[in-house]
């Protein structure tokens, strides 16, 4: 790497979404981040908290419904990317789930741990797990609701506190 | 390319990884290791080097996940042990290649 080029030190990652394929890139991205020597924050807002909650976390599902790129999954299925999926399909029963075990599939193929194992493996790679008070005060979650690796209930003021330092940068997600 | 790593002409790749990973030793090893500002190289780094020299010569595919799975070291422990990118520079000291992988 070249001198000019400041390197990312930080990466705080903000995870709003809280279906299957919303809340692995945030996953990923801060493992990766762990693995290069950044730091790595995740903090888990609105429907994030899916991820988080003891009683959903393990069950969360690819969105099927208006998610016009599913023609994506199909070589999953022996297709072509191209083999068109209608919106509308997705909102059969079964099909999320379906899609949810043909991407589970495939991830674990990739040895993409299941969600709990990967916070485990963020945890101990030393980046931190933070869930949103805001979010947990509208959802009726309390801390002991959560897995037992985030590290604390932030205020979005504490979030930007704990963000703090030059080569921090924040995504949202 | 060519490079002496604690007198001994090694071929690496442009980023020091070596190229051939029978020309590794335990000298070469501590060289890198220093280096990567990992010094000494303890018991538990030989360890964790030996296993990713098994692994490769095996043909497996090394993540994170793998490592913490393998028995030989936790995750933390892997962190530990080499700060600042655990796969990555126990890989360069292992004398392998470098680790393809996002996981």
């Amino acid at each position: 790497m070249s001198d000019d080029k400041q390197p990312v030190k930080k990466m705080s990652i903000i995870v709003s979404r809280g279906s299957l394929d919303g809340i692995y890139p945030a996953l990923i991205m801060a493992n990766g981040a762990r693995m290069e020597g950044i730091e790595a924050s995740l903090f888990f807002t609105f429907f994030g908290l899916n991820a988080l909650a003891n009683q959903t976390l393990d069950h969360l599902k690819v969105a099927t419904v208006g998610n016009s790129a599913l023609n994506m999954a199909m070589p999953m299925l022996g297709m072509p990317m191209t083999m068109p999926f209608p919106t509308w399909m997705g909102a059969l029963p079964g099909v999320s789930a379906f899609a949810t075990h043909l991407m589970n599939k495939e991830m674990e193929k990739l040895d993409i741990p299941p969600v709990r194992e990967f916070l485990e493996l963020i945890s101990d790679s030393g980046g931190k797990i933070f869930a949103c008070k805001l979010a947990m005060d509208m959802f009726k979650l309390k801390k002991e609701d959560l897995m037992d690796r985030v590290d604390g209930v932030l205020t979005v003021g504490d979030f930007y506190n704990e963000s703090a330092g030059a080569g921090t940068h924040i995504l949202f997600t | 390319m060519k490079k002496t790593i604690a007198g001994t002409e090694v071929e690496v790749n442009e980023e020091g990884y070596l190229t051939d990973m029978s020309q590794w030793n335990e000298t070469i090893a501590t060289a890198i290791a220093s280096d990567e500002g990992i010094s000494p190289l303890t018991e538990a780094h030989i360890k964790v080097v030996s296993y990713l020299r098994d692994q490769q010569a095996k043909g497996t595919a090394i993540t994170i996940r793998s490592m913490g799975k393998s028995g030989v070291v936790t995750t933390k422990e892997l962190y530990d042990l080499f700060p600042g990118g655990p796969l990555k520079k126990s890989s360069k000291i292992a004398g392998i290649p470098k680790p393809v992988g996002c996981i």
